[in-house]
């Protein structure tokens, strides 16, 4: 679903080798970068917690949306969440396997999560309160993510980008999916449009933060930039994305919850009010509606199928042995 | 904790194309392995047909070797047609 700048500062130190010369000037020539390939370690390490956070994500973002397959109104909107959800689960596992093409074990990784020593995206901290929120969350939550991946496929990192291929391919199934449901609600009974209008008051700001802190604050930004591994900054999104969705709001009649959102004529943009970015510090730092929960969740999952792994492997060894 | 096996995945879109490599899986055995490559690489009829392969079994060039892998034929352009003059009045060959 989304990666985020989750900004952990790194140290970049100047690496100043021949090797690291001709690395930069690969990148440069828009060369892409393969996983035996040479490659200064701080590269290396930034991908590293990039992907994995960007799989992460996908992983505990199934949790918000699963919370509502049991209660879907209509098979129809069952079949199309449970496919989303599986969609997800199958992007965190594109991604782990391209961090792990950079010499991280899998079991390191899921480690990191539990434990708390990595991050996921912000966004999958808010609750699901409603319907709507499933809509709303298609719709803004994977609308954001689409902006984000975009450029993405572009990575200099070989595997990231061809796993951000396959991920936005199917990632606009979910925004139409989503935005489908929300206009179905905002055209149906006023107590419907009323949720629609909640779940857009509630995601609103939590979406535009999901681009990660804003430019002047953004420590990482140069370096990734000059790797290609982000091509545009968190702002330059964020706007690109409230443009695009601020017409589509509109459509559906709902209003933003945001009272200086205007056009601005001569830019060509919509201009956005200041954005709380002590919820989002907060939020990050383990403190937000949701994330006791989602990790304890994730913590259950993984204990629950500790004897479905041990039994495979247990499995495997047995028939190696039987047929030796 | 035991690390399960990875596998490398590869897809053949449809009969008459190559099988590609799309990506990996953890799987403790062959046939876990092709079930998981079917979930996580193909729920969009992306192929007809998946091999998965133990990444441990590929033996792989080592990039750093590139010019001496390589680079020999950069300089053997003989081997391409446009080497070669044919009169313009023979025609296409």
């Amino acid at each position: 679903m989304y990666s985020q700048a989750l900004n952990t500062k790194d140290a970049a130190v100047a690496d100043t080798s021949p090797e690291a010369a001709r690395f930069q000037a690969r990148i440069d020539a828009e060369e892409r970068i393969e996983p035996n390939d040479w490659m200064p370690e701080a590269y290396r390490r930034t991908l590293i917690r990039q992907i994995s956070q960007h799989a992460h994500s996908e992983v505990v973002g199934m949790l918000p949306e699963g919370n509502w397959i049991t209660r879907a109104p209509s098979l129809r909107r069952k079949a199309a969440l449970l496919a989303k959800v599986q969609d997800e689960g199958g992007h965190g596992l594109y991604l782990y396997a391209a961090a792990e093409t950079l010499g991280v074990a899998r079991e390191e990784m899921v480690d990191q999560l539990l434990s708390g020593r990595a991050k996921y995206s912000s966004i999958f901290n808010y609750p699901t309160l409603s319907w709507a929120d499933i809509g709303t969350i298609g719709w803004l939550v994977d609308g954001a993510a689409i902006m984000n991946q975009i450029p993405l496929c572009r990575c200099s990192f070989g595997p990231y980008a061809r796993a951000m291929i396959r991920v936005c391919r199917e990632e606009s199934f979910h925004q139409r999916q989503g935005y489908e449901i929300v206009l179905t609600l905002a055209r149906g009974t006023p107590a419907q449009k009323a949720m629609a209008q909640d779940a857009l008051n509630r995601w609103w700001w939590p979406c535009l933060m999901m681009f990660g802190p804003p430019d002047t604050d953004s420590q990482h930004s140069d370096t990734s930039m000059r790797w290609k591994i982000k091509r545009f900054t968190n702002d330059a999104l964020r706007q690109k994305f409230v443009d695009a969705t601020v017409p589509q709001g509109h459509f559906l009649g709902l209003t933003f919850p945001d009272p200086d959102l205007r056009f601005d004529a001569a830019s060509g943009h919509w201009q956005f009010g200041a954005i709380d970015w002590a919820e989002f510090r907060r939020v990050l730092a383990g403190d937000g509606p949701c994330n006791r929960e989602r990790l304890a969740a994730r913590q259950k999952a993984h204990d629950d199928g500790a004897w479905v792994r041990e039994a495979a492997l247990a499995h495997a060894a047995k028939q190696q042995r039987k047929a030796a | 904790m035991t690390n399960t096996p990875l596998w490398e995945v590869f897809v053949r879109a449809r009969n008459g194309l190559a099988h590609k490599h799309v990506g990996s899986v953890h799987a403790a055995d062959a046939t876990m392995a092709l079930q998981a490559a079917r979930d996580v690489y193909t729920r969009r009829g992306e192929g007809l047909s998946l091999w998965v392969v133990p990444s441990n079994a590929i033996v792989a060039s080592d990039p750093a070797d590139r010019a001496e892998m390589f680079e020999p034929t950069g300089s053997k352009i003989y081997r391409h047609p446009t080497f070669y003059e044919v009169p313009e009045e023979v025609g296409h060959m």
